[in-house]
Formats: structure tokens, sequence, C-alpha cells
């Protein structure tokens, strides 16, 4: 039964779908497909050694953590809050797309901060909701979109410009898997061939946010004049 | 040239290693958390790999592997009690440093490139001395002392957990699945239903396939390494295509399944929770038309650029 080797996939798959202990599905994957393979215990010892050591390079990121550790400690984040926090008096199209414009740029330099939780949450969704409500209140459906909006801007901006730094758990990744399957790549090279997607998301997504502005009453006309009244 | 490379390459590992010996004796130290033996034996054993990986035999290290594996299996890897930045510290020194507190950042990445395009070295050895250089930017800018450095390290390397293994876990998997033969076994099976060489058909495969199953497993990186071996390499770069290409834009085809699925719970469900949502789609509802043109579009995109 030559498609016993597939097991590996079906653990990796339902592993990761159960939300089993990551570390340990893959490892047992790993074990299990060399194995039904036919390879013996003290080549599997060997093969996952080998492998882990010349796959080193992917774990490269690490270097980068103090100097993110350092610079956290003396204020990155208050100085990324004030640069957004100038966003004030704009539409929440425009907001959504600035934040969406800082947070690529941010990425292509390496600083991946955990967006939803230090910005999305405290910041962009209240700002966004802030400047939506200017001439009418929200409705409680109202807000639940600007929440979601919010959050999608960040994972669209996270997601799509990660690979454009260099040193990205991402980009390594790709370099070290590209090598161990026979066709090496350089990580500069899928640096380059990120750009495209980063650039496209962001007008697609800038257009898509625009459009978000018709959803709410952000010139105060007739009907809302005379609610404020 | 090479030779000088992997010996120059083997430096930085064992600084890697190094810094994950601080996470490891600070995890030890660590008196509050149930499980900070475990945690510590976990980091030291990776210090020991990544610093000492010339050196031991690779039985050895597999070995060392699959102990690591036990350890995350038995829950004995916990973050544990990691002790959080001053805020005062932190205002005071944003008020002096201002925007300037971005510049180390900023020399990492234009460094690397640099030492990448413009010297012999290659983009592994940039990243590594463009690190160096930005730590020694960030603690003479900011002033720290080497104490809070080390706190700072091991701090960063703490708080990331094991998830900073995985991807590497995720190339060894990758590894092994080609020792085993399984990408051409994937390969096989496949082009039993899809026939090999139309080049369309086989990009749309590969997108589409690093798309769903990203979805299913709610982890690109793992889709990737498995996608790859088995779809990517056979029915697109054995069929022309180019490697690099491929790579780029696979990947981001995998996060549009990413952004479609609640099983990427830190990115879906996270801030459903954090804004108290009524909608528990209502990100994933956000997402999904951005998404859906998305990949449309990575799939034309790569089909251009990669033949």
């Amino acid at each position: 039964m030559e498609y016993l080797k597939l097991i590996g996939i079906a653990i990796i798959i339902l592993g990761f779908a159960f939300k089993l202990d990551t570390i340990a599905v893959v490892i047992v994957s790993a074990v299990a497909t060399a194995l039904v393979a036919g390879i013996s215990v003290p080549d599997l010892l060997t093969l996952l050694g080998k492998s882990f050591i010349e796959n080193r390079v992917v774990s490269l990121f690490f270097l980068t953590l103090p100097m993110i550790g350092v610079i956290e400690r003396h204020g990155l984040k208050e100085a990324a809050v004030n640069a957004i926090q100038k966003l004030k008096n704009l539409t929440p199209g425009r907001i959504l797309n600035l934040y969406l414009l800082i947070r690529e740029v941010a990425c292509a330099f390496g600083i991946t901060l955990s967006g939803q939780v230090q910005f999305v949450r405290p910041l962009i969704s209240p700002m966004v909701q802030a400047a939506a409500s200017v001439h009418e209140k929200l409705t409680s459906k109202q807000v639940d979109l600007i929440k979601g909006r919010s959050a999608a801007v960040d994972n669209f901006g996270n997601f799509y410009a990660q690979n454009l730094f260099v040193a990205s758990g991402g980009v390594l990744l790709m370099a070290s898997t590209m090598k161990s399957l026979g066709h090496a790549i350089e990580p500069t090279s899928i640096v380059l061939y990120s750009i495209p997607m980063a650039i496209i998301t962001l007008v697609i997504t800038s257009l898509y946010n625009i459009h978000f502005d018709r959803q709410f009453n952000l010139k105060g006309n007739q009907k809302s004049e005379a609610n404020h009244d | 040239m090479t030779n000088f490379i992997t010996n120059f390459l083997e430096v930085f590992y064992v600084l890697i290693g190094l810094i994950m010996l601080f996470a490891g004796i600070e995890s030890f130290r660590d008196k509050e958390n149930p499980a900070r033996i475990g945690t510590g034996l976990f980091w030291v054993i990776l210090a020991v790999i990544f610093a000492g990986g010339r050196l031991l035999p690779y039985p050895v290290i597999g070995g060392l592997i699959l102990l690591l594996g036990v350890l995350s299996l038995l829950k004995q890897i916990k973050p544990g009690n990691i002790k959080g930045i001053d805020e005062k510290i932190a205002e005071t020194s944003a008020k002096r440093l201002g925007g300037w507190i971005f510049m180390p950042s900023v020399v990492l990445a234009i460094l690397s490139i640099v030492i990448a395009q413009f010297t012999p070295l290659g983009g592994q050895i940039g990243i590594g001395i463009s690190s160096v250089v930005a730590l020694i930017t960030a603690v003479w800018m900011t002033k720290s002392s080497a104490k809070t450095a080390y706190h700072d390290s091991e701090r960063m390397v703490r708080s990331m957990g094991t998830a900073g293994i995985l991807p590497q876990l995720l190339a060894m998997l990758g590894a092994v699945f080609t020792a085993s033969g399984v990408g051409e076994l994937t390969a096989k099976a496949i082009s039993g239903v899809f026939p090999v060489g139309n080049h369309l058909l086989g990009v749309v495969l590969y997108c589409l396939a690093m798309a769903i199953f990203t979805m299913i497993m709610g982890n690109g990186f793992a889709a990737f390494a498995v996608i790859t071996a088995g779809i990517g390499i056979p029915f697109v770069v054995a069929q022309g295509g180019s490697p690099v290409v491929v790579a780029a834009i696979g990947m981001t085809s995998g996060y549009c399944g990413t952004l479609m699925t609640p099983m990427a719970a830190n990115f879906n469900s996270l801030p459903v929770a954090l804004m108290e949502m009524k909608d528990n789609m209502g990100v994933i509802k956000q997402q999904a038309p951005i998404a859906l043109t998305l990949l449309v579009i990575q799939i034309f995109l790569m089909y251009f650029l990669a033949f």
C-alpha cells in the first residue's frame, strides 16, 4: 500500500483542524511518514536531525528579536499610536486606508506589532466609529460592521506586506522549503515578487474602503439635521 | 566562498542559541510557572541544537527533537509569567526619540537588502549582520544597559513561545516528505484526475489547493510545505514555471484561505472576542469579497509571471 505514505498529510490536516498541540502534530506526522516509507528508526533520527539542522535558516528571524525588544521598551508602540492619532477629522474610509498604508510600510520594515490587540481594538475601531457618527448615531449593526472592517483591514495589510521583509518567517520558510525541494531561491528575490500583491492589495482594499463610506451619513443631510434640532 | 558563508552563518546560529539560552534561564527562574522545568528545558534544548548543530551527530539531534515533541504533548511548555514593559519609560522615551524610534528597524531592512544585492555574502548573512548592527543602533539610541537588553531578548523569545519554532519544524517536515517520496505520490494521485502539462490548469490547481488547505488547517505555512511539494513542484515548477514566483504567490494564495476560515483564530476570532462583536463571523464576512478577488488576481499573476 504505497498510498499509506500520505498518512503524514492526513495527520497534519486533522491535527491542525482539531487544534491539537501543533509542535507534537508536526513531529508525529514526520515520524509516521518516514516509518511508513520503510525508513528504519536510526535512519529516521538521522533524517529528523539533518532536516532540522539544514533548515535552521528559517529561524534566522530570532536574531531580530532583541532589537525589537529594546525599541518596544522605549516607546515603539507609543510612537506608532502618536502617528495614527494624527488621522483625526477624516472619513471612515480614509482612516482605514491610511492605517492600511502605515501597516504595510511597517511590515516592510519588519515591524509586526500585534495589530488587533495594540491598534485595532483601542485605536482604529473607535476612531472609525467616531468619524462615522459625526451626523447620525450609529445603529448597533453599523458598529459591528465597523469593528469587522477595522479588523479585516489590519489582516489585509499584515498578510500581504509581511513578505516584503527579507528576514520574515514566511520568506525564510519559502526559501528553505524550496531548497529542500531542489529549487533553491534567494530570499531577496521572494521579496521582489511579493511587491505586486502588496500594491494590488493596497489598491483594491482602498477602493473597498472608499465604498464603505456610503454606509454612513457623512454629509449631514436633511433628515439628520432635523434630528439634531 | 560558499564554504566561508556556511561557516559565517554558524556564528549567527550560535548567537540565536545564546538568545534561546537566555529564555531558558529565565523560564527556569520563573517560580510561578507550574511548567517551568519543561519550558526551561525546551529553550535550552533548542539553544544546544542551534549553537552546537555542527558538532552534534544527527541522530542525537533527531532524538532531542522527539523530546521537544513529548514536552509539548504533555503540556510542559507554557509562556509563564513574563514581565511586561514599564509604560513610564516607554512614554518618556517616546517623547524624547519621537519617530527616531523606528530607525533601528529601517537600518535592519535596508542594510540586509544592501548586503544581499551589493556584496557576495548573500541574503542570509545580510540578515545576520544587519540584525546585529540594528541591535547596536537600538541600544545606543535608547542608552540601554546590557542587563535590560538581556531582559528584552528573553521577554521577546518567551512571549513568542513554541509558535516561533513552528516554521522551522514545518520546513523539516517538508524535507521528510521529500525523502519519503510523498510529493511524487500526491503528484501521481492528482495527475490521475488532472492532466499534467497544462500551465493554466496547474496554476489554478496549486493556488486553489493552497487556499483550500489553508482554510482547513488554519495555517498557511503548514499548507505551503505540503501543497508545494505535492502540487506546486510537479504541476507548475516542473512544467517550466519560475520557482520564486510560484513560492511568493503560492504563499499569499494560502493567505486568501486564512482570511476566510474560522480555523485561523488569531486573526478572525480574536478580534470578535476583543471587540465584543455580535456577529461571530463578522470579520470573515468583511474579508471574503477581497480574499476571493485577490485569489483570482493571483492565479492570473502567477500564470503570467511564472511562464
